[in-house]
């Protein structure tokens, strides 16, 4: 049985799976991973022997001005295409828990495109992430983290006058008594590093592309 | 409709062929550059508890604005007070401010002679909700309320930065996709300004003040700081800041006069297209954002702006105070220029060449090149064919200038300009085509057709 299940997996081509993921095409990164369930390969191998490299090297690339933005969320969401498939799998059989997320602009603010950057680049690294919108106010934080259990709360803010809204919900996560199961990310125009010492966070991200590594780091856990 | 400015040599900062009067005697584009000021408030929140201090932080910056205008005698001040979310959302704060602001400019202007003006700019908040309700619900009744009262507050121009489309844009911005970018600005931006302009015009035409700009900041303004950031390829900044201007231009056609918004940069194509006033920020708007084209947008302005900064303390004065300065002295060269107008021209050709080569959305805001693609915008009958030929001969104009060794671009911008103008090649010539595969994707759940009069 086992060679019989060695023999379908060599017959699935991950080449083309890392090829779509590298080049951001979801189409054909879903269908060769519904091939690569159908032909029983294993979902972790498939995640780190293909998908994670894939994305390493379209980190890379984007890292030597290679890629911008636009070739890396499509890379991402060719990534989560092929997540969403593999999960349910991975958990089935006992995987590691992948690193949960909630997000959002905190109450009084409507600006949400960094907000969003941040969210395709966490999906595409593998994060679970829950977007809770614009204009969050500190009871939707803390009803989500005791809802979602999230492993990073994150919070942006664009304006000076918003960013205030930072520090009343992580006072706010605080007093409901459910920091100390989260760890708390912040970012946006106004936002600094010191400033988020100064208000209690555990990380700060100074825009979108670094915001993945930020949480990576926070938790210290593999992903997916 | 011809276009109103049809030679290069009438196409100098300072004069615009529809002048606008407003205020305590305030000339904008009757022949010298004003300067325009705007401030915001530092760190804090706003509340009721706060409200009090907030009051005061205003008088005290208008005061210190006013007497610094009257020092350095610049020839006129336009004050534009943009509304925090908190303030149109509670629009009776936002007129406070406003009576605040007008009540100060007034007193400068009986006691010093001071000309003024108040420009009131509330901002848009119907994106509060998800899907964004454009037409109705609470948020877009606290605009109107707040269009409503400007007048009796003291406001004399009226302004906004609308955000209809901005659904589909920001995803449109992220992944660089230029056929939903076209699909956002021509048909919901542009829909929606419509809809909301006409409203404007009539509440100031009843109210008795001056209709006048609408930036297209949350499209071009978004792509350009993502594009500083090298987030996104210039080019496609440079693109969809050509793309906006059918989109702006919409307010004029149903009866605004101008001056449009200064961080309107597509205001050179709206002045060539329409003659009306334009404001600008550039260099002097560092204080908010950082910028790739901070003289070339002063080569055809009429007010001359900062955009914004915070209510913070430097060694010499306060921020806002210190941003008076530099605007007061920018204009004072530029009217000095203005003098002659061969003085005017050498200024602003100046202006442009500092910054047209050394950037594709610089380029694209050379006067030469915003009069030659207006008059092909012009050509076409609807915002989505006016919109699909700004893209074209902005792409156009871009290649030939990037092949020619005009303007500086690397590899991967070229190899996207490539891949845009494919893209535009593949516009439908109706626009229903497009509507209908908009409805018909995914991006169709992030706006609600109705919202912008599109029947499903």
């Amino acid at each position: 049985m086992q060679n019989k299940d060695m023999r379908e997996e060599e017959m699935i081509d991950l080449k083309k799976l890392y090829d779509a993921i590298l080049n951001g095409d979801a189409k054909t990164s879903v269908a060769v991973t519904r091939q690569a369930i159908e032909a029983k390969c294993d979902p972790s191998e498939v995640i780190n022997g293909t998908m994670i490299p894939a994305m390493a090297e379209v980190g890379r690339l984007y890292e030597d001005e290679e890629y911008f933005v636009p070739e890396m969320l499509l890379s991402a969401r060719a990534m989560k295409g092929a997540l969403e498939l593999l999960r349910p799998l991975l958990l089935n059989a006992g995987g590691k828990p992948t690193g949960r997320v909630i997000i959002g602009t905190v109450q009084g603010d409507l600006h949400d495109i960094g907000k969003n950057l941040v969210i395709s680049m966490l999906e595409g690294a593998g994060f679970d992430v829950t977007d809770l919108g614009i204009d969050v106010a500190p009871e939707t934080f803390i009803a989500a983290i005791r809802e979602r259990q999230p492993h990073i709360v994150g919070m942006s803010a664009l304006l000076t006058v918003t960013m205030p809204a930072i520090k009343t919900t992580i006072d706010a996560i605080l007093a409901a008594g459910v920091r100390d199961q989260v760890k708390i990310m912040i970012g946006g125009a106004p936002v600094t590093k010191e400033y988020a010492k100064e208000v209690g966070a555990d990380g700060y991200s100074v825009n979108a592309s670094v915001a993945v590594s930020v949480a990576k780091r926070m938790l210290n856990i593999g992903i997916a | 409709m011809p276009l109103a400015i049809t030679s290069l040599d009438d196409f100098i900062c300072g004069h615009s062929p529809r002048p606008v009067s407003c205020g305590h005697g305030l000339e904008i584009g009757a022949g010298t550059v004003i300067p325009e000021i705007n401030f915001t408030l530092p760190a804090m929140e706003i509340s009721e508890a706060t409200w009090p201090e907030i009051r005061k932080i205003y008088e005290s910056l208008i005061e210190d604005i006013c007497k610094r205008s009257v020092d350095l005698e610049v020839p006129g001040v336009l004050v534009e007070f943009e509304t925090l979310p908190a303030m149109t959302n509670r629009p009776r704060w936002g007129l406070e401010i406003v009576e605040i602001l007008a009540t100060a400019l007034r007193h400068y202007h009986d006691k010093y002679g001071l000309k003024g003006a108040l420009r009131f700019t509330p901002n848009d908040i119907r994106d509060y909700m998800a899907p964004s309700r454009m037409r109705s619900g609470p948020y877009f009744d606290a605009m109107i309320t707040a269009f409503e009262g400007a007048a009796a507050a003291g406001a004399d121009i009226l302004s906004i930065e609308s955000t209809g489309g901005k659904e589909v844009c920001d995803e449109a911005v992220r992944y660089g996709n230029l056929r939903e970018m076209v699909f956002g600005l021509s048909i919901l931006a542009a829909r929606d300004m419509h809809f909301l302009w006409t409203r404007i015009v009539e509440t100031c035409r009843r109210t008795g003040i001056v209709a006048g700009g609408d930036a297209a900041c949350a499209f071009g303004n978004t792509a350009m700081v993502l594009a500083d950031q090298r987030f996104i390829p210039k080019v496609f900044a440079a693109l969809v800041r050509v793309a906006t201007v059918p989109r702006s231009l919409v307010a004029y056609q149903v009866g605004a006069t101008g001056p449009s918004k200064d961080c309107s940069y597509e205001g050179p194509y709206l002045k060539a297209m329409t003659g009306i006033p334009i404001a600008m920020e550039g260099r002097a708007s560092a204080c908010a954002h950082l910028t790739h084209v901070g003289n070339i947008v002063q080569a055809v302005c009429d007010t001359w702006s900062n955009e914004s900064v915070q209510y913070v303390r430097l060694l010499s004065a306060y921020a806002p105070t210190v941003s008076m300065e530099h605007l007061a002295y920018d204009c004072r060269m530029m009217n000095v220029a203005g003098r002659t107008h061969a003085g005017a021209v050498q200024l602003r050709d100046w202006a442009v060449d500092s910054d047209a080569g050394l950037d594709p959305q610089a380029w694209v805001l050379r006067p030469d090149v915003a009069l030659r693609i207006s008059a092909r915008i012009i050509e076409e009958r609807t915002p989505y064919l006016q919109t699909r030929a700004a893209a074209f001969w902005a792409a156009q104009e871009l290649s030939d200038a990037i092949h020619g060794g005009l303007v500086k671009v690397n590899d991967r911008e070229s190899r996207w300009l490539d891949k845009l103008m494919k893209n535009i090649d593949q516009l439908p010539d109706d626009e229903n085509e497009l509507i209908s595969e908009m409805l018909a994707s995914p991006l169709a759940s992030k706006f609600i057709p109705e919202e912008y009069g599109i029947k499903v």
